[in-house]
C-alpha cells in the first residue's frame, strides 16, 4: 500500500511543483453544497458536464443523498464561442423542466477561463416571476472547496439578503461553515436552546440528509428559504461560523444590511462551543440554560475519566482549515499532541493560528502547513510517527501502510456509515470526538497486546 | 411485456426543442421482429438538462488510462479533476511477477494543481518540474499527462513538454489531448486513450510472450476483481493473458500485445478503436465477449475455443465449464427463488446496460429499459451502421489514426489463430470475429432503450414501467431508493464484487437478493400512519 513512497525523508526541494494526494479540491463542489442548503434551489455547474458529474459523484458518495444539479453541457463550440447562449437555454429548461424556486449558477475553469460574464448573462435570461438566479464565481485554479463554498454563501447574501431599513429583530443568522447536516443541527440546536430565534444558511438539513419517505421529492423539504434568507437583513446579528468558510459572507451582509457578524470559530471542542455560547449570551443578553450547563459538565466529567487513553499521544490531522482549527485546540485540550497538522486549501493564516495555539500550550516540534498534500504527510509519519491520524477518508492508505489508526473526520468519508448525520460540534459533538478517539486507540491497543495483557475492565 | 409506451406522451412536458431532440434517443423493441430502428447517440446533451454524462477526460484518465498500474499518471491542470479521477472506480491492481509494489501507482494522486498565474502564464514549465520530481522520487516506468479544460484554452503544447521530458529522462512520457469539453461524453476520452495507447505504447515490446493460446483482454477494468476472476478461468482452461486493457494492467506488459493470438473485447465502447486498428496492423482477430451471466460466459468460453478449433481446448473448456457449473448452481437457484419475474431497469456504462441483462436473465429477472451514457450508434443498432454514422462538429474533433499492416509484425489472421486459411475462412464466414450486434437484439420484446436518460425521463419511466429494481451509478443511487426502489451501482458494484464468471454471479445473486428484500423497505410507512390491519 503506497510501497511507492519513498522510506527515506526526500531532500528539501524534492517535491515542490503540484499536488501528491492532495487534501483539497476544486471551487465547485463547495458552491454546489451551499447552494443545496437553499430550499427549492437547484445548483448550476457553467462548464463542460464532466465538472457537474464529478461533484454530484463526491457530494453524493460522502453524503449518501442525491445530489442534483444541472450543467450548461460545453462542447468544443461553446468553449470557442463563450457559453452564454448554453446558459440562457440552461436557465430557460431547467425553468420548464425541473421548476426549481432558484437556479445557483457557478462558474468552472473553462468558463471562468473564456471569461464568460455571468450577471450579464443572467440580466438577459428568461427568468419566471418570482423565480431567481443567482451566481458565483468559482475558479478552480484559486482556492479549493473551502472557498468555493464561501463565495457561494457570498453570492447568497448579495443576491437575496435585504433590510427593510427598520429596528433590527431580537434574532441570530447562523452561517454554519462547511460542515455536515449533523452539525448544522446541532448547532441551530444550541442556538434554540438559549432561546433565540435564527436563521441558518446554507442549511444543508433535511436536504443532504433527508429522511425515506414514500416519494421522491426533488427539492426535499429542508434547507433555507428564499423568504428566510431575504429576511436575514434584519436580524440582529450573525454569528459567522468558520473564518475561511463564512466570514465574506458575513461580511457581505454587514456591509449590505448593517447586520453585524460576529468571527467565531466552528463550534468543535470545548472552547470553540464555550465562545459560541458566549457570543449568544452576549449578543441577545440571554441566560446559559442548564441543559448546556449539563452538557459541558458531561464532556469535563469524561475528559477527566478518560484522559490516560489519549493524553500524550501524538496525532496527525489533515482537512479543511476551519475544522482543523478549532479541532488541534480540542486535541490540545485532551492533552494530546497535534504532531503535523495539515490543509490543503491555501491561506498564511491557518499557519499562524495553529502555530500560535501550540506555542501557547508549550508543544514544540510539530510541523503545521497550508496548501500541503497527503505525500507531505507521509513522508514526515515515515521520519516521525504519530499514534493517530485523523481526517477524510483518503488518510486510510496512510493509515494501513504505516498501521496508524484513522479517525475520520472531515469532508469527505466516503467509506464509512452515517457519519454525515452525527455531529463533531457542540458538547455532544466532544463527546463523539472523544468516543472515536479513545475508542480507536482502545482498539489498537487490545489488537496489540498478548494474551496475557489483554485486558477486560479499563 | 406488452407496456405500451407513447414516446410522445411521455415527453409530452418538456419544452418543444427538447422534446423534439429527446425523442430520438428514444426506441422500442418490436415484438415482431426486424432490425434496430435509428436511435440518436453521442449527440450533444441539452443544456440544463440532468444528465448522468461526464466528459473527455473521465473517460480517458478515468476510465482507460488511470488504471494502468505501474505508469505515473500526472494529470495537468487546476486540482479538481485529478482529484474526483482518484480512486473512485476501484480498479483494483496488485504487484506481481513483472510490478513490485513500489511501481504501482494506481492508490496516488498527481495533479500540477495550476493556479491563476498558470492559466495567465502558462503551465509548461510547471508540468515539466513536476514531471522532473515525479522521475527523482517514483522512478516510474512511464508517465501519462492527461489534459484537464484550461490547457487547450489557454495553448500549453503537451506534445513538445511529453517529448523533452522523454528525452531528458529517457523513459516514454505519453499525452493526452483530452480537455473535458471534447466531443459529448467520456467517450471522446475513450477515443483519444485508444489512439495514444496504439500509436505510443502497443507494439513498442520485443519480448516473447509464453503460451500456446494468447489472449488480450480489451476493455475490461478489474472493478471489484472482475478480471482476476476471467483470468483465472481462462488459466484453468490452458490460455494465457498476455495483458488486459486497462484494468490490472502495466506498461511492462501493454507494449508487448501485438504478440497475442486473439483480443476479446468485453467493453465494445471504450476499447473497441484498440481492437479495430490491431486486426488492420498485426492482423490479431478480436472477438466481442461478455463474461457477465452464466450462460454469456459458457457461451464466450465456447467462441473462445471455437476461435482456435483445437479438439483438447474445446474439451479442457467443456471440462472447466461443468465443474464451475456444479459448484454456483445451488446458490444461483436459491436467488432465483427470490428474484424470479421481477423487472429492472440498467442505465449504466458503455457496455454494462448490455451484459447484465444476460445475468438478470440466468436469475429470472428481465430488463425492461435499458439505457448508455455515452454510447454510439453502434453499442445499440450493432457495428453493421458504423459507415453510416454521419460525424458532426463535435465527433470531428477527435482525430482518427490512419493504420496500416506492420511491415515486421503483421500476420495474417489464421496464422493468429493457429488454423488452415481455409478453417479460419469458414470461422469467419460464421460471423462471430470481428463483430458486435449491439444491444437490440437481446432487449425485451416491448423494451425500450434509451440514450443519456435524463432525470426527468427515468422518474416517467419508472411511472410507467414500475420496475423492481434499477441498476445504475453513484449519482442515480440515492434518487431511485427515496423513490422507493433499490438500487444496485454497476460502476463500482457498491464495495462489492467480482461479478464476473460464475463465481461472480453468485455474489451478484446475493448482492440483489439482499437489495430487494432487506427488511426495511417494508418500513417506510410509520405504524401510526398504517390503516386497518396495517403493512404497505
Amino acid at each position: 500500500m503506497l510501497d511507492c513512497t519513498p522510506d527515506k525523508p526526500l531532500t528539501e526541494g524534492a517535491h515542490t511543483t503540484g499536488k501528491i494526494n492532495p487534501i483539497k479540491t476544486c471551487q465547485p463542489v463547495g458552491a454546489m453544497y451551499a447552494a443545496l442548503g437553499i430550499h427549492g434551489c437547484l445548483p448550476h455547474s457553467h462548464g463542460s458536464q464532466g465538472c457537474c458529474s464529478y461533484h454530484r459523484m463526491a457530494l453524493s458518495r460522502h453524503f449518501h443523498e442525491p445530489a442534483m444539479a444541472s450543467t450548461s453541457s460545453f462542447t468544443e463550440g461553446a468553449s470557442v464561442f463563450g457559453g452564454a447562449a448554453n446558459l440562457k437555454t440552461s436557465i430557460k429548461n431547467v425553468f420548464a423542466i425541473y421548476d426549481p424556486e432558484i437556479i445557483a449558477v457557478h462558474t468552472t475553469c473553462l468558463s471562468e477561463t473564456i471569461g464568460d460574464d455571468i450577471p450579464t448573462i443572467i440580466k438577459q435570461s428568461e427568468i419566471p416571476e418570482g423565480r431567481y438566479v443567482i451566481h458565483a464565481n468559482t475558479p478552480s485554479y484559486h482556492g479549493s472547496h473551502v472557498t468555493g463554498f464561501s463565495n457561494m454563501c457570498k453570492g447568497i447574501v448579495s443576491y437575496l439578503a435585504e433590510s427593510d431599513g427598520g429596528e433590527k429583530k431580537e434574532r441570530a443568522n447562523i452561517f454554519p461553515g462547511f460542515v455536515n447536516p449533523g452539525d448544522m443541527r446541532e448547532i441551530r440546536r444550541i442556538v434554540t436552546e438559549m432561546g433565540v430565534p435564527s436563521i441558518m444558511y446554507p442549511d444543508t438539513t433535511g436536504v443532504m440528509d433527508s429522511p425515506m419517505r414514500k416519494t421522491y421529492e426533488m427539492y426535499p423539504r429542508g434547507g433555507a428559504t428564499i423568504a428566510e434568507i431575504k429576511e436575514s437583513g434584519n436580524s440582529k446579528l450573525t454569528l459567522s461560523l468558520g473564518a475561511w468558510s463564512s466570514d465574506e459572507a458575513a461580511a457581505t451582509l454587514q456591509a449590505k444590511c448593517g447586520v453585524p457578524g460576529v468571527p467565531l470559530r466552528i463550534p468543535i471542542g470545548v472552547r470553540a462551543t464555550d465562545d459560541l455560547i458566549m457570543a449568544v449570551k452576549e449578543g441577545f443578553g440571554v441566560d446559559v440554560p442548564e441543559s448546556l450547563e449539563v452538557e459541558r459538565g458531561q464532556v469535563i466529567d469524561t475528559l477527566i475519566d478518560t484522559h490516560f487513553q489519549y493524553e500524550g499521544k501524538t496525532v496527525a490531522v489533515f482537512g479543511d482549515p476551519d475544522i482543523l482549527v478549532p479541532l488541534t485546540e480540542f486535541l490540545i485540550t485532551m492533552g494530546m499532541i497535534p504532531k503535523y497538522v495539515v490543509t490543503g486549501t491555501p491561506g498564511n493564516k491557518f499557519e499562524k493560528t495553529v502555530n500560535g495555539m501550540l506555542e501557547e500550550a508549550g508543544i514544540e516540534g510539530s510541523r503545521v502547513k497550508a496548501e500541503g498534500d497527503l505525500f507531505d504527510l507521509h513522508q514526515w509519519i515515515k521520519e516521525e510517527p504519530v499514534d493517530l491520524l485523523i481526517g477524510n477518508t483518503h488518510g486510510k492508505y496512510i493509515a494501513r501502510a504505516e498501521d496508524i489508526p484513522l479517525v475520520r473526520v472531515g469532508f469527505p468519508v466516503f467509506d464509512r456509515a452515517v457519519h454525515p448525520l452525527m455531529p463533531i460540534v457542540g458538547y455532544r459533538g466532544c463527546l463523539r470526538l472523544i468516543e472515536m478517539i479513545s475508542n480507536a486507540l482502545l482498539e489498537r491497543r487490545d489488537r496489540d497486546s498478548l494474551d496475557e495483557d489483554y485486558e477486560l475492565i479499563l | 411485456m406488452t407496456t405500451d409506451l407513447n414516446v410522445d406522451e411521455l415527453l409530452a412536458p418538456l419544452p418543444d426543442k427538447v422534446r423534439k431532440n429527446r425523442s430520438k434517443h428514444i426506441v422500442k423493441k418490436d415484438p415482431s421482429g426486424g432490425s434496430c430502428p435509428q436511435i440518436e447517440a453521442n449527440t450533444r446533451t441539452v443544456p440544463g438538462i440532468i444528465t448522468q454524462r461526464g466528459c473527455s477526460y473521465a473517460g480517458c484518465k478515468g476510465v482507460v488510462v488511470g488504471p494502468i498500474k505501474d505508469m505515473l499518471t500526472i494529470t495537468h491542470g487546476p486540482i479538481g479533476c485529478a482529484y474526483y479521477s482518484w480512486g473512485t472506480r476501484r480498479n483494483k491492481a496488485r504487484a506481481d511477477e513483472r510490478t513490485p509494489p513500489e511501481q504501482i501507482y494506481t492508490a496516488m494522486c498527481f495533479s500540477t494543481d495550476m493556479q491563476e498565474s498558470d492559466i495567465v502564464f502558462g503551465g509548461e514549465k510547471k508540468l515539466a518540474k513536476m514531471i522532473d520530481e515525479a522521475v527523482e522520487i517514483f522512478h516510474p516506468r512511464a508517465i501519462n499527462i492527461c489534459a484537464t479544460c484550461p490547457i487547450g484554452l489557454i495553448g500549453d503544447d503537451l506534445s513538445a513538454v511529453a517529448k523533452a521530458a522523454q528525452e531528458r529522462h529517457g523513459i516514454p512520457v505519453i499525452h493526452y489531448n483530452c480537455e473535458g469539453y471534447k466531443g459529448v461524453s467520456q467517450s471522446a476520452g475513450h477515443h483519444i486513450a485508444n489512439n495514444q495507447i496504439m500509436e505510443r505504447i502497443i507494439g513498442t515490446g520485443t519480448e516473447k510472450v509464453d503460451g500456446k493460446y494468447v489472449l488480450n483482454i480489451l476493455g475490461e477494468y478489474n472493478i471489484g476483481g472482475d478480471t482476476w476472476e476471467i483470468e483465472r478461468i481462462l488459466g484453468e482452461i490452458g490460455y494465457t493473458v498476455g495483458s488486459t486493457l486497462t484494468g490490472d494492467s502495466a506498461y511492462a506488459k501493454i507494449k508487448n500485445m501485438h504478440r497475442a493470438h486473439l483480443n476479446l473485447v468485453q467493453c465494445h465502447r471504450s476499447i473497441n478503436y484498440i481492437a479495430e486498428m490491431m486486426e488492420t496492423k498485426y492482423g490479431i482477430p478480436w472477438l466481442k465477449v461478455n463474461f457477465i451471466g452464466i450462460d454469456a460466459t459458457i457461451d464466450t468460453l465456447r467462441e473462445i475455443a471455437r476461435c482456435f478449433g483445437d479438439e483438447d481446448l474445446i474439451a479442457r473448456t467443456e471440462h472447466v465449464i461443468e465443474r464451475e457449473l456444479a459448484a454456483v448452481t445451488p446458490e444461483i437457484e436459491r436467488c432465483r427463488k427470490v428474484l424470479k419475474g421481477r423487472t429492472a431497469f440498467a442505465f449504466v456504462g458503455g457496455s454494462r446496460s448490455h451484459h447484465y441483462q444476460f445475468l438478470l436473465r440466468n436469475l429470472g429477472m428481465e430488463v425492461v429499459v435499458a439505457g448508455y451514457e455515452f454510447a454510439h450508434r453502434d453499442d445499440y443498432e450493432g457495428r453493421e451502421v458504423i459507415p453510416t454514422i454521419k460525424s458532426d462538429a463535435d465527433s470531428k474533433n477527435i482525430p482518427e489514426l490512419h493504420v496500416e499492416p506492420d511491415p515486421e509484425e503483421y500476420r495474417p489472421p489464421h496464422l493468429h489463430l493457429k488454423m488452415s486459411k481455409e478453417k479460419y475462412d469458414e470461422l469467419a464466414a460464421s460471423g462471430i470475429l470481428n463483430d458486435y450486434k449491439g444491444m437490440y437484439p437481446d432487449m425485451v420484446d416491448g423494451g425500450i432503450m434509451i440514450d443519456d436518460a435524463n432525470h426527468f425521463e427515468t422518474e416517467e419511466l419508472v411511472e410507467i414501467f414500475k420496475p423492481d429494481l434499477i441498476f445504475t451509478g453513484i449519482k442515480d443511487k440515492y434518487v431511485t431508493h427515496k423513490m422507493g426502489l433499490p438500487s444496485k451501482q454497476i460502476h463500482s458494484y457498491d464495495y462489492s464484487g467480482p461479478y464476473t464468471c460464475f463465481r461472480g454471479a453468485v455474489t451478484f445473486a446475493k448482492d440483489v437478493a439482499h437489495s430487494l428484500s432487506t427488511p426495511a423497505w417494508k418500513m417506510i410507512t410509520p405504524p401510526w400512519e398504517q390503516s386497518g390491519t396495517g403493512g404497505d
